[in-house]
Parts: structure tokens; C-alpha cells; sequence
């Protein structure tokens, strides 16, 4: 399992990308979604979200994710990277 | 085929996505000037999802390391060999050690991956006084060099001279570079036409690259690709000749003849070359022969 040991965040608020922030939780895993195509892809981009964060070992966290209308290998690469830096690496 | 190569930043997922549509035979996706130091974590981790994940259909990739005098290219190396990229361009590359440092590290990571040795290749970024003096060397230092790559900006300021449209200053450095991966048997490409609304400029600047003996040029903006497209693209007429070459050698092997000429001119082994290069790059481009032939 991989500990979120701080707050961090990854990504901008650029057309195309997401703005990530991460930090600890003593709950599971809590997401928070801003998109422009919440209606449409609300399901999808959690689902992506989450994903990277169980390959990640990630189990307790709070996520705030704002999306610009990232694609999906941009959506795993910001979170990837909020998870590298929360963790402290 | 490698007539365009277009620059992208790393860490700008807006002009990564479209990468694929930009018209470039090449895109190189960078981790170096265009990465703040604080977001070199961020930019690679884009990158090779963007590589891995989304891919970028017909365009060859290429990754624009950090150069191997900061603390990052190692990890540059361990987050990008794995999604397999094309090429890699080492920058600021000024002697032959400085491509066996890099080579030796993604053996490794070859090794450790479980991949064909060797199948990175290498495009050493020469943008200095040292490495343009050592181009010769730096293009033969590993069988990974595929082409070397004049960056002409960085190589002014270590020159201490303005960079200028006509590229005067950089002429000595264009010419050898072209001599150097020569004489090595590896591709050789120009730096880009940083005027980005200078439509005409890029033409100019692309034919005089072309006409020194340069594979392709790259570019920094969309803009310039369709100019460098068209300069280093056969003209019909360049196809129908390369045609007419090869034509002109078979009818002479055919009847037994040692020598053949074609328009009053003897046609030797790099002509015949030529043609072959001519005729690949034509069928590559959908190109044929003209009806009239």
C-alpha cells in the first residue's frame, strides 16, 4: 500500500489537461469532480482516476480533480504525478 | 522518412494530443528547454503515458532528454525507454563520451526491460563549439547513432555571435555536420527557422539546408512543417529522372554494356543511388512516374 503523506498536486487549468490535488485521508478514497463534461464522462474520468490510483497501491486519500476535457493518458499522468509527489518521492 | 521534424512541449498536453495531425514526419516530444526544473517529474510522466497510451499514429517519436550534465536525464531514461520510443536526442552533446554515457545507460535499461539490445536509436543534439568540432565522432561513438541534429541557437550564444535569418554564423557548422554524419554513414538534420511568422523565411532557409546535403529540417512551430515537407520532397521531375536512371541501367545491363549514359552523361554508382533514394521517398509519398514518361 502506498501512503499519501502529504498534500500535493499535479496538472493546470489549460484547455486539454486537469488540475489534480491530492492529500491525506483517514476515510478511503474521495473524489471530488469539476469538469466542463461532468454529464457525459463524470463515470469515465472517476473510473480512470481510480484506477491509477489502486495500480498505485493508493487506499486513503482525498482527491479534488478539476478537468479541462483531458483525455485519458493525460488524466492517469496527473494523477500519477500528484501520487508521486504526495507520496514524498 | 524523416523530412519534418516538429518540436513539442512535454508538459503541454494541449499541443501533445494533436501531435499526430500537425503534418510532421517526426514529432520530438521535449523534456529539456521547454520544462521548468519543477515540473521535469510531471512532463516525463505525460510523455510516456502520451507514448504508451495514446500514440501518435504515423509520426515517428522522438524524446528530447535532459542533457547529461543535470540530475535528470537518468530518470528521463527510466520513464521513457520503457514505452519505446523511436529515438532519443541527447542534447548539448560536445564529444563522443558524452554518447557512450548515454548508451550505456539504456543497455541497462534494456537489459532490466527484457529488450532487443540496440533498439533505441540515438539523435545526439550537437549545440556547441565542442560538439560541432567533434561531429565526426560523435556520430560514429555508438551503432544507436542514427543522425546527428545541428541546435543552432545555443550554438551561437557558445559562439558569441547573434543568430540571424541568413544563418551566416551558423555555415561552418551546417557544413560540417553534413561532411561529419556523412563520412559516418548516419542521417543529419537542420535546426529550426525560429521565425514563426516568417512564411517565406522557412522556404529559404529550408532549401539552402537542403541544398548542403541535409536529410530534413526542425521546426518549432506547425506552421513551418508544410515548408519543410515540400523542400525535402522529390520533385516530379527528380521522380521521373530517378526512373529514367534506373530505366537507363537496366537497357544497359540488359545489352551487355559496362558504361551508360542518360542525356549525354556518364551514370555512376551515386547516381544510381540517388535514384533508388529518389524512387523510395516517391513511392513513400504515393508519388509515381508521370503519365508523359
Amino acid at each position: 500500500m502506498s501512503e499519501i503523506v502529504k498534500r500535493a498536486a499535479a496538472g493546470t487549468l489549460e484547455s486539454s489537461d486537469v488540475y489534480v490535488e491530492l492529500e491525506p485521508s483517514d476515510a478511503g478514497i474521495e473524489i471530488e469532480l469539476d469538469s466542463v463534461v461532468a454529464q457525459q464522462f463524470g463515470d469515465d474520468i472517476r473510473r480512470v482516476v481510480g484506477g491509477v490510483l489502486a495500480e498505485q497501491g493508493v487506499e486513503r486519500a482525498k482527491l479534488r480533480v478539476v478537468d479541462r476535457g483531458a483525455l485519458d493518458c493525460v488524466i492517469r499522468a496527473r494523477v500519477e504525478t500528484a501520487i508521486v509527489r504526495a507520496k514524498g518521492e | 522518412m524523416r523530412r519534418s521534424m516538429l518540436f513539442l512541449p512535454g508538459n503541454t498536453p494541449n499541443i501533445i494530443v494533436n501531435g499526430e495531425i500537425l503534418g510532421a514526419d517526426a514529432v520530438i516530444l521535449d523534456l529539456e528547454d521547454a520544462v521548468a526544473p519543477t515540473e521535469k517529474d510531471s512532463a516525463r510522466i505525460l510523455v510516456r503515458n502520451a507514448i504508451g497510451r495514446m500514440g501518435f499514429g504515423k509520426c515517428e517519436v522522438i524524446v528530447r532528454i535532459n542533457s547529461i550534465d543535470t540530475p535528470f536525464w537518468k530518470k528521463d531514461l527510466d520513464e521513457i525507454i520503457p514505452v519505446r520510443p523511436s529515438l532519443i536526442m541527447p542534447p548539448k552533446t560536445g564529444c563522443a563520451e558524452d554518447v557512450r554515457a548515454v548508451d550505456a545507460y539504456i543497455t541497462e535499461l534494456e537489459a532490466k526491460l527484457g529488450m532487443e539490445k540496440n533498439s533505441v536509436r540515438l539523435i545526439p543534439l550537437i549545440e556547441t563549439a565542442l560538439g560541432v568540432e567533434n561531429a565526426f565522432e560523435i556520430a560514429r561513438a555508438s551503432g544507436r547513432v542514427a543522425a546527428i541534429f545541428l541546435g543552432g541557437e545555443d550554438l551561437t550564444a557558445d559562439l558569441h555571435c547573434k543568430r540571424t535569418k541568413e544563418g551566416n554564423e551558423i555555415n561552418y557548422a551546417r557544413c560540417r555536420m553534413v561532411c561529419a554524419a556523412r563520412a559516418a554513414g548516419v542521417e543529419v538534420y537542420d535546426t529550426p527557422f525560429t521565425d514563426v511568422n516568417d512564411d517565406e523565411g522557412i522556404y529559404v532557409d529550408a532549401q539552402y539546408a537542403k541544398s548542403l546535403g541535409f536529410t530534413g529540417k526542425s521546426a518549432i512551430s506547425p506552421r513551418h512543417v508544410q515548408a519543410i515537407n515540400e523542400v525535402f520532397s522529390p520533385t516530379q521531375a527528380d521522380v521521373d529522372y530517378a526512373y529514367e536512371v534506373m530505366e537507363a541501367i537496366r537497357i544497359g545491363k540488359e545489352q551487355g554494356k559496362g558504361a551508360v549514359a542518360l542525356r549525354g552523361k556518364m551514370i555512376d554508382a551515386p547516381i544510381v543511388a540517388r535514384a533508388q533514394q529518389t524512387i523510395a521517398m516517391a513511392e513513400e509519398l504515393g508519388m509515381g512516374r508521370s503519365e508523359a514518361q
